[in-house]
């Protein structure tokens, strides 16, 4: 008999299919991603129902490796957390009804969790949080600075008012036609390129912890058209350098500057993007005085991952947080009223 | 023998459970909500009324379409998972067949339908057997309703037309039909959970990683980029 809790966590809101156990909130026990990548690819993006399709397929296959690998059985496992948004509602909607069956069928507590407040859990997989912790949420449906004064508080400060970066990414990959998923293409051919075409920085008012990236795409596809017409071409390792410096350049430099108005301790950044190489390296220059710890989860737990949703369902269910059998898929549930939602 | 029975494929969403060959609760409705929210308290409720607990359970039917996407997949996450991690046999029916089985009372052939938009439904044709089973006469399939009645009434035999949706293609059904159209009234169109688990009793049990939806159609994207490769 040990006092060890595990909790099971279930994720499919976009593309992968993916269970995890966690040990006492902090410890990854075993973590299986059955990734749809290579399904999508043909069709130069992810297709919902597809998405959809693939989930139903792979839920039970990978539940069943998950407890393999972490040589447990349900009687062993506390309670289930799921994602229930934001994300794809046909392919949440698997994960969310097999979490209530697992649950049902086990008597276990079912608890839902906010996907973003997963990515940010995300980092408590290596280092116990310190509060208060500011969060830069960088994926291809997110931008956001997240401040938490404690477990399960979100408050935004600041979010992008047009694209996520992830998106501007993808977009700009497109126009370069690099093959899909672009992110990490780009980050590929920016570390080969320089910095040379004088892209904007979309800083907005003094003060503001927005973010904005339609203009810089535009500018990217701006100038490359003119210079198409013109006969002229522009190395494709330049754009993206360019391109790169400067979503990094105001994403680092907002971030450091929220990190210090509100004096935290620790700054974590989570979602897809926080695996960017030029992300990662214009965050460390920025944050090399040292005065703030910089957090950036292992590269596996930084795209999307079920151990992150357990590791943020067990907090939410240790302060109480239960949902009930008609727990439903929310595609556009928001952060702060899941932060405030009541137990 | 304690079958759970789980349909969520179209409108009408049903749960039940059979104890030892008899219908002990049945849970039916037919309204335009969402089965993701109802299913699992609507389980809960025939579970508890019929004092039956999860560890009771022998057996999980589903109907796997076809029918509406996500509620296929509504019905076939929970029904697969619980059958998983009970490790207990899983049963699949078409849904379409499902519905059928409100048509055992006669010996005529039965032609369960669901609407599909734009003139398409799903369907088969269904017969009752010698052997008091129900054996499928044609596959099911995805058409343009007027041309699988213009198939149909070449058999020149009656036939029993049951659908949810039957209102709204009555007249279509008798131009082709005539008089070969049995069209009955009332509450016999709604699929019935409590058929499914009935004919759960005898059906094979499939592999519960491998059971998929029976969609009877492509994504639109998948369609499409088919139909590109071929173009190659
Ligand atoms: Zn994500």
């Amino acid at each position: 008999m040990t006092n060890d809790q595990y909790i099971l966590g279930i994720e499919t809101s976009c593309d992968e299919t993916a269970a995890a156990v966690i040990k006492n909130g902090t410890e990854v026990v075993a973590n299986v991603v059955a990734s749809q990548i290579e399904s999508h690819k043909r069709f130069g993006g992810v297709v919902p129902e597809i998405a959809s399709r693939h989930h139903v397929e792979q839920m039970t296959v990978v539940l069943e490796e998950t407890l393999a690998q972490a040589n447990l059985d349900m009687e062993q496992i506390e309670a289930i957390t799921v994602t229930e948004g934001p994300g794809l509602v046909g392919a949440l909607l698997v994960g969310v009804n097999a979490a209530k069956a697992l649950a049902f069928a086990n008597s276990k507590p079912l608890v839902g969790v906010h996907h973003i407040a997963g990515h940010i859990y995300a980092n408590r997989l290596s280092k116990e949080f310190s509060f208060p912790v500011l969060a830069l949420v960088v994926s291809g449906g997110h931008t956001e600075l997240i401040l938490m004064r404690e477990h399960g508080s979100y408050e935004i400060i600041g979010e992008t008012r047009d694209d996520a970066a992830g998106e501007a990414y993808d977009k700009v990959a497109r126009t370069l036609q690099l093959p899909y998923p672009g992110g990490p293409q780009i980050d590929q051919l920016a570390a080969e390129g320089k910095d040379n075409l004088q892209f904007p920085r979309a800083w907005l008012e003094e003060g503001s912890y927005d973010f904005s990236f339609s203009g810089l795409k535009s500018a990217v596809i701006n100038k490359l058209h003119n210079a198409q017409q013109r006969g002229e071409e522009f190395k494709r390792e330049d754009v993206a350098a360019s391109f790169q410096a400067s979503v990094v350049e105001v994403l680092a430099t907002k971030t450091y500057r929220a990190a210090k108005e509100y004096n935290v301790n620790q700054v974590i950044v989570a979602g897809g993007v926080a695996a960017n190489k030029g992300l990662r390296s214009e965050l460390e220059r920025q944050f090399s005085d040292q005065s703030i710890e910089l957090l950036i989860p292992a590269l596996h737990l930084c795209t999307d991952n079920a151990a992150m949703i357990a590791a943020a369902g067990s907090v939410a269910y240790n302060q109480g947080h239960r949902a009930g059998w008609d727990l439903n898929a929310n595609p556009s549930l928001d952060l702060e009223a899941f932060g405030a939602r009541k137990k | 023998m304690n079958i759970l029975a789980i349909d969520t494929s179209n409108q009408v969403m049903g749960v039940a459970v059979q104890k030892d060959g008899q219908l002990a609760g049945e849970y039916i409705t037919n309204v335009k909500r969402n089965h993701s929210v109802r299913l699992m308290p609507a389980i809960d409720q025939v579970m508890k009324d019929t004092a039956t607990s999860p560890k009771d359970l022998d057996k999980i039917v589903v109907a796997k379409g076809p029918g509406s996407y996500t509620g296929v997949r509504i019905g076939l996450s929970t029904a697969k998972t619980i059958a998983w991690t009970l490790n207990i046999p899983i049963v699949s029916l078409s849904s379409l067949e499902m519905l059928a089985y409100n048509g055992m009372w006669t010996n005529e052939l039965i032609c369960p339908f669901f609407d599909a938009r734009r003139g398409l439904v799903y369907t088969g044709l269904y017969q009752r057997a010698a052997n008091g089973q129900l054996e499928q006469v044609w596959n099911d399939t995805n058409i343009l309703l007027a041309d699988w009645l213009q198939q149909v009434a070449t058999l020149q035999k009656k036939v029993v037309f049951l659908s949810q949706d039957i209102h709204l293609h009555h007249e279509t059904i008798t131009t082709y039909m005539g008089d070969l159209a049995i069209i009955p009234d009332g509450p016999i169109h709604l699929p019935k959970a409590s058929y499914l688990a009935q004919a759960g009793m005898y059906k094979e049990a499939s592999s519960v990683h491998t059971l998929t939806p029976n969609y009877l159609r492509l994504a639109e994207a998948e369609a499409k980029w088919l139909a590109e490769q071929q173009g190659k």
